[in-house]
């Protein structure tokens, strides 16, 4: 380890640190809740999670947190997928991985959420 | 970087050791890795998860929920039904609010609920074997700021204007302690962390240097700065192996990252920690017992004056502090003297750590503002007495404690209110007794300790504690009398006025409040002719 020779340095090993703690710490922008129930798994909500959680470390992107919860009652749109982000609530419905790597990208990271995956939105 | 979206912590404290924690944490991440989750959900270890049962505890965050307590059967429904799908274990979920909180309110917070969490604010919550996640937390930054800040000057100025007092039984104001050892002149002084935590039920201590022991060293840091002392040891109760495995572990990191040793951070200012183990005996948590046998001696006070803050180990200026103590020093250097004062009460200013143990539904180690009557953390925090029993009585502050009654419970735990009934949180401990305890058992008890732990230097302590179990024995066999319940009263007397340390002094409290709100119970012993 290399010695941390001053303020400075403590700060950065500091900033760098708050990263990895950032599921645990609530200290997020974005929050994406998964339905994950097992209509959802069914419908490949699995593999859209793995998709999302690969492209959030491909961007490097950590300032989200993921939430899964079971149905929401929307059976036929599974798998379904909510992204909180700036207190609005934006649902998409039907996602495959394809999908959610866009919703990664576009909504997620970049606060543009695509309306015509959308099927449902709250205010918070 | 790689990404989990879920932590899941294991409390790894003795206790949940004891309950099997390390193989509850193999087979957890066993079974995610059986069921695919390997890559997305990072398992860690940690300190106690707050309030809690008997038994291991893990808290699944971002979500927020704790499982308490888990065995090795619950661990597949756990990982499939939670982890894969989503859907909370209800049967053994803490009762706590599962959706998202509002903003504000803290991860802790969230899933410890009701308590105050400023010193165990990382215990739990960080690995405490990895300073990275203690530096995450701002670990360290309260010493950099003193160092690059701050005149040694300030820091005591800050510590005086917080109104910090002791929390290992006599109250003593920090910043007047550290003023006192900066004053002595010259530049080899100590600081000592008292680590001892003798006091039966009493394991408040524990907690923090299992969960955080970065926290201590720091505010040991920030002592040595603030005094001038470039040596800090931690006297340490030698049965916490966990303790001093994981202070080892921090130590050893803390010097490799720089924060520990010399010319820390640049600032030119060089401070060494080391561990002492403790020598098993009572008296030893007594600072200057402690000295003593830190230089090898037999475990006796010395006399005072003069103190060690004058003329401690090695007759050098000595800072003793407890744990507790310098473990609230970062958070006051992080957020200041007006912060700290706006928690707790008039000449209590902060938190307090308890014990909680007797016969009560929660167990554990908590953290309220000082003035929360001692009614909430009874009724509320501890569930209330096991089994909806009437309480008898409670222990306040161990077995040189006090002995407070039912009709005393509303009174606020800090040092002015208590001191009204002549109590005190002494060492923070609550021992929770119910009224199918006879107080002549629990008060035999306390004097056999006592007797055990008198270390024989002043005659009244050494004959006294023997004469009150011997006169104790009397009502164990229902042969007491009148005349022995005034002979105690008058040899408690004699013990306080004369003893020639606070071990002697403190030692017939319990006692002699018995004699006088529990008469009833010795009377029940009396020797009755048929
Ligand atoms: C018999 C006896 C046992 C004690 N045991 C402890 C102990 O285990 N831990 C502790 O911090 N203080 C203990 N004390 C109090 C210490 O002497 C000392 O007051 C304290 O460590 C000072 O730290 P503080 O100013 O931070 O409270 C004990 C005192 C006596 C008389
Ligand atoms: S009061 Fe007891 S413990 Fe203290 S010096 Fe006397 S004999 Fe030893």
């Amino acid at each position: 380890m290399e010695k941390i020779k001053s303020l400075e340095d403590l700060k950065n090993l500091r900033d760098k640190a708050k990263e990895t703690l950032r599921t645990r710490s609530g200290d997020v922008k974005v929050t994406i809740f998964a339905s994950m129930g097992t209509v959802g798994i069914a419908a490949g909500a699995r593999e859209v999670l793995k998709m999302i959680i690969s492209e959030l470390e491909k961007r490097n992107f950590s300032d989200v947190e993921i939430i899964e919860g079971g149905s929401l009652g929307l059976d036929v749109e599974e798998p379904v997928l909510t992204i909180e982000r700036a207190g609005t609530k934006i649902t998409y419905g039907k996602v495959t991985p394809e999908m959610a790597k866009q919703i990664v990208i576009q909504h997620v990271i970049n606060g543009q959420p695509i309306g015509e995956y959308v099927i449902a939105r709250s205010k918070k | 970087m790689k990404f989990f979206r879920t932590h899941i912590l294991v409390s790894k404290d003795s206790k949940s050791m004891f309950a099997g924690a390390e193989t509850v944490e193999k087979l957890l991440v066993e079974e995610i890795k059986k069921q695919g989750l390997g890559e997305e959900i990072k398992v860690i270890s940690t300190g106690s998860i707050g309030f809690e049962g008997t038994g291991v505890t893990i808290a699944v965050y971002p979500d927020g929920i704790v499982y308490s307590p888990v065995t090795v059967s619950d661990i597949p429904e756990i990982v499939s039904e939670h982890l894969l799908k989503g859907r909370v274990v209800k049967r053994i979920a803490f009762p706590i609010k599962t959706s998202k909180m509002p903003s504000g309110v803290t991860f802790p917070e969230k899933v410890i609920g009701i308590q105050k969490r400023i010193v165990l604010k990382n215990v739990g919550f960080i690995n405490p074997e990895n300073i990275e996640e203690y530096i995450a937390q701002d670990g360290y930054s309260a010493l950099a700021k003193s160092l690059c800040d701050m005149k040694p000057s300030d820091v005591i100025s800050l510590i005086t204007a917080s109104e910090l007092r002791g929390r290992g039984g006599a109250g003593y104001p920090t910043g007047l302690k550290w003023a006192a050892a900066a004053e002595v002149k010259g530049d080899c002084k100590y600081i000592i962390c008292n680590a001892d935590e003798g006091e039966p039920g009493t394991f408040k201590d524990r907690e923090i240097m299992e969960g955080d022991p970065h926290t201590l060293l720091e505010g040991m840091a920030i002592a040595g700065y603030a005094v001038g002392a470039s040596v800090g040891y931690i006297y340490i109760r030698g049965e916490y192996a966990i303790s001093i495995n994981r202070l080892n572990k921090a130590i050893e990191d803390a010097r490799s990252y720089g924060l520990l040793g010399k010319n820390i951070l640049g600032s030119g200012f060089d401070f060494e920690i080391e561990i002492k183990k403790g020598a098993g005996a009572y008296v030893c948590g007594e600072e200057s017992a402690l000295i003593e046998s830190i230089e090898g001696s037999r475990g006796e006070p010395r006399k005072k004056p003069p103190y060690p803050v004058v003329s401690g180990l090695w007759a050098k200026p000595t800072v003793v502090n407890n744990v507790e103590t310098l473990a609230n020093v970062p958070r006051i250097l992080e957020n200041g003297a007006e912060w700290y004062k706006s928690l707790g009460t008039e000449g209590s200013r902060g938190t307090k750590l308890f014990s909680l143990m007797g016969d009560i539904k929660w167990k554990g180690v908590i953290e309220i503002p000082f003035g929360t009557p001692l009614s909430k953390i009874v009724m509320n925090i501890a569930g209330g007495l096991k089994n909806n029993a009437k309480l008898k009585a409670v222990i306040l502050g161990g077995v040189s404690g006090y002995l407070i009654k039912p009709e005393e419970l509303d009174i606020p735990v800090d040092f002015n209110s208590l001191a009204r009934i002549e109590a005190g949180p002494g060492s923070g401990s609550i021992i929770v007794l119910d009224d199918s305890r006879d107080i002549v058992d629990i008060v035999k008890n306390i004097a056999e300790f006592f007797k055990h732990e008198s270390c024989g230097k002043c005659t009244p302590c050494r004959i006294g504690t023997d004469q009150i179990c011997e006169i104790i024995d009397r009502f164990f066999y229902d042969e007491g009398s009148e005349d022995d319940l005034n002979k105690l009263m008058r040899l408690s007397e004699t013990m306080f006025q004369t003893s020639f340390c606070a071990l002697g002094q403190t030692a017939p409290n319990i006692l002699q409040q018995s004699l006088k709100k529990f008469r009833g119970d010795w009377e029940r012993h009396f020797f009755k002719s048929e």
